[in-house]
């Protein structure tokens, strides 16, 4: 008993934090910290020669790829569930930069959650592209994550995977891991409660955890001046009393750069990091969403101009790591890659509508085996094979 | 054996499987030095220390919806939430994350989480400090809901809980949690989750009841056993999903009545769920319609007048006549 006293005392003393317990009411003005703003690489793609990070040939090469596929696939989503062969989903056509940069530091040990307009990371981090088809067509099996890929399923309820992802990082702490988490969200989701809890936990217990909000404009019909009255949301990881930064989220360099620096702090115990990244969605909310109801064309079009690949090409030309013909000859492999991934979900075999019991229990109770048994009888009598 | 009240009882069972098991760790508002407000994780701060013993910052969504990451990630949290009428503000995590988890990754990631709460009424509290909202638990797919009714079962079924792969919300009668000791095994024991209790045998007319509505419905049984000569088989629920029907329908089948106790909200409760489920499995066996002695269904009122709202065991006993009485 006395041995715990003694451990209470010392630990009393370790807990009191410095800087924010009520004490002597000090007068001076209080400094928050200062949210640093990074482009590399401007519109017309030219790189600031001081920032430049300059990444090898091969790395900036599969950077481009992977936009250009990521689009390739969004393109061709659209076509097929616009044919009726695909479900409801979320483009992601004009924030590839942002969803490539942010994917490309993680490592197969660090932890990625992603949101639902994140098909480019993705399909970087291990997902097939049949898979994201299956899944976005409706098919359970589509949604797991693939063995070996640490991800988090993305949540449809906005903002909700984002406490879960702190939670990563903070087993991670748990276990002494000395890998990170990147979660991203949009700039919907900092008004849900939800969100600010986790920026606050994760700063609280210094999970390695980097917040990417990917502020595309627009949360369905509401532009970002109706979401809040901030002029960066980078201010919220301020709040929360960690490192902030906003950067060009068009600007590839820009996302890598940040995105870097931010998970290799965090694998080194830094705490987590925010960073806003300025984008803007090119296209629908949804595949069940008609813009043209709430916003004027006018708005999209400079955006056409800071689109991501085309600065990526531009600077990619000048190096003399592209030409304008590798160029087609990349799109066109990437367009026959996200083909033979429709042909493949195409081939792939109907739902199993007799399953749908199977997963939500370790060991299926007694009750639901009697549900089951009810919902297969009701199947064959229609005649559907469970 | 000790005699153990019930807070004693589940700080041994935490203390134990925290000690058998290091993936287990507590999290929870003022859980650490305070030793939570009811004192349940008392010590165990000194013992385990800050990386296990986790006081959070004063946010319930936080707490479950970050469990939830660390149960993915392979650890085994035990979240307290300091009064179940707060519970409401982490039910976005509970529903999306923690009970369906699992199911949208078809098992890939599992979520054994438990989440231990203070429920129900009895101890003169503020506003929103008094709920009995299991029926919302049961409801949500995914989730195991646990209510023990004294020291010896709340710990064997916390330590159960603990070892389930799935995510369970524990539910403690507070109301009951000094009121008596039992004798308690030193060594670990473990109760089968899904399983009733059958606590008293008898001929005449079955009582289900479960928690804090577990000691109105013992003192009815012995008044109605000397007073009046009605032999009344009294079940212990323990588990409010997965139910244990068979146990409950197997004790109808035998005695044909059957009354029903719960302290929460009528409509959509766990009494109402009994009686379909009875009504499915032994309806010719009745020779009685099921009677329910519940809480009305208004917002729990303030402690000047609680007592008259909960269940008392001359009501119950009042219930058992009439219903035996019943051509």
């Amino acid at each position: 008993m006395e041995e715990n006293q003694d451990t209470t005392e010392r630990i009393k003393g370790e807990e009191i934090p410095a800087s924010n317990t009520p004490s002597a009411m000090d007068t001076s003005p209080i400094q928050v910290g200062q949210i640093e703003v990074l482009q590399i690489l401007n519109e017309h793609g030219e790189a600031d020669s001081g920032l430049d990070p300059n990444l090898d040939t091969e790395t900036l090469l599969s950077l481009h790829r992977a936009m250009v596929l990521a689009r390739a696939f969004d393109k061709r989503m659209l076509v097929m569930q616009r044919q009726g062969r695909m479900g409801t989903f979320a483009p992601n056509i004009g924030q590839e930069a942002c969803i490539v940069g942010q994917a490309h530091p993680l490592t197969p040990q660090d932890w990625f959650a992603p949101s639902y307009r994140s098909f480019g990371a993705q399909i970087m981090r291990g997902w097939s592209m049949e898979r994201l088809m299956r899944l976005w067509a409706g098919f359970h099996d589509g949604f797991p994550p693939p063995e070996g890929v640490n991800d988090l399923p993305f949540s449809i309820v906005v903002g909700s995977h984002v406490l879960p992802a702190v939670g990563i990082g903070m087993g991670m702490n748990y276990r002494n891991d000395r890998h990170c988490v990147v979660v991203n969200f949009g700039d919907g989701a900092t008004s849900q409660g939800a969100v600010s809890e986790a920026l606050n936990f994760a700063a609280v217990y210094q999970a390695p955890v980097v917040f990417i909000c990917e502020n595309n404009g627009w949360a369905i019909s509401t532009p970002v001046f109706k979401q809040s009255s901030t002029n960066s949301f980078a201010v919220h990881g301020l709040a929360a009393g960690m490192r902030s930064i906003r950067v060009d989220g068009n600007d590839i360099l820009a996302m890598v750069c940040a995105t870097k620096e931010a998970t290799d702090r965090a694998r080194r115990g830094g705490g987590p990091s925010y960073i806003e990244a300025v984008t803007f969605r090119m296209s629908l909310h949804t595949t069940a969403d008609d813009p043209t109801v709430y916003r004027d064309d006018s708005e999209v079009a400079p955006w056409e101009a800071r689109c991501p690949i085309v600065r990526f090409e531009t600077y990619l030309i000048k190096k003399g790591m592209l030409d304008s013909q590798t160029v087609v000859k990349i799109q066109e492999e990437c367009e026959q890659e996200v083909l033979r991934a429709r042909d493949a979900f195409y081939n792939m075999p109907p739902a199993k509508p007799g399953e749908i019991f199977d997963y939500l229990y370790e060991e299926i109770t007694t009750e639901l085996i009697a549900q089951r048994d009810e919902y297969h009888h009701r199947l064959r009598q229609k005649g559907v094979d469970p | 054996m000790s005699k153990l009240n019930m807070v004693e009882a589940l700080n041994l069972a935490l203390f134990q499987e925290m000690d058998r098991d290091d993936r287990v760790c507590l999290m929870g508002e003022d859980i650490g030095l305070n030793g939570g407000v009811f004192r349940v994780t008392k010590d165990l701060h000194s013992k385990f220390g800050d990386s296990r013993v986790m006081d959070t910052p004063l946010a319930e969504c936080g707490a479950i919806g970050t469990a939830v990451g660390m149960a993915v990630y392979g650890i085994r949290p035990v979240v307290e939430i300091q009064f179940s009428g707060f519970t409401m503000q982490a039910f976005d995590q509970i529903e999306q994350n923690m009970a369906r988890l699992r199911n949208r990754t078809r098992g890939r990631y599992k979520i054994p989480i438990v989440l231990r709460t203070p429920y129900g009424g009895g101890i003169r509290a503020v506003e929103h400090h008094s709920e009995s909202r299991e029926a919302y638990w049961a409801h949500t797919p995914g989730l195991k809901v646990v209510i023990p009714s004294g020291p010896r079962n709340a710990r064997a079924l916390l330590a159960a809980a603990i070892r389930e792969d799935d995510p369970v919300v524990f539910y403690e009668p507070k109301s009951i949690y000094r009121a008596f000791r039992e004798e308690v095994p030193d060594d670990p024991e473990v109760m089968e989750i899904g399983k009733a209790h059958i606590v008293k045998e008898g001929s005449d007319i079955t009582l289900i009841s479960y928690g804090a509505m577990m000691r109105p419905c013992r003192e009815a049984v012995m008044d109605l056993d000397e007073d009046h000569g009605v032999d009344v088989e009294l079940i212990d629920l323990q588990t409010i999903s997965p139910m244990d029907t068979q146990t409950l329908a197997d004790s109808v089948k035998k005695t044909g009545r059957c009354v029903i106790v719960n302290e929460g909200n009528r409509t959509c409760g766990v009494a109402a769920e009994i009686i379909a489920r009875l009504n499915e499995s032994v309806f010719e066996y009745l020779e009685a319609p099921v009677k329910r002695i519940t809480g009305f269904d208004i917002p729990y009122p303030y402690f000047q007048v609680e007592e008259h709202f909960l269940p008392e065991s001359d009501e119950i006993v009042a219930a058992i006549i009439e219903t035996i009485a019943w051509q």
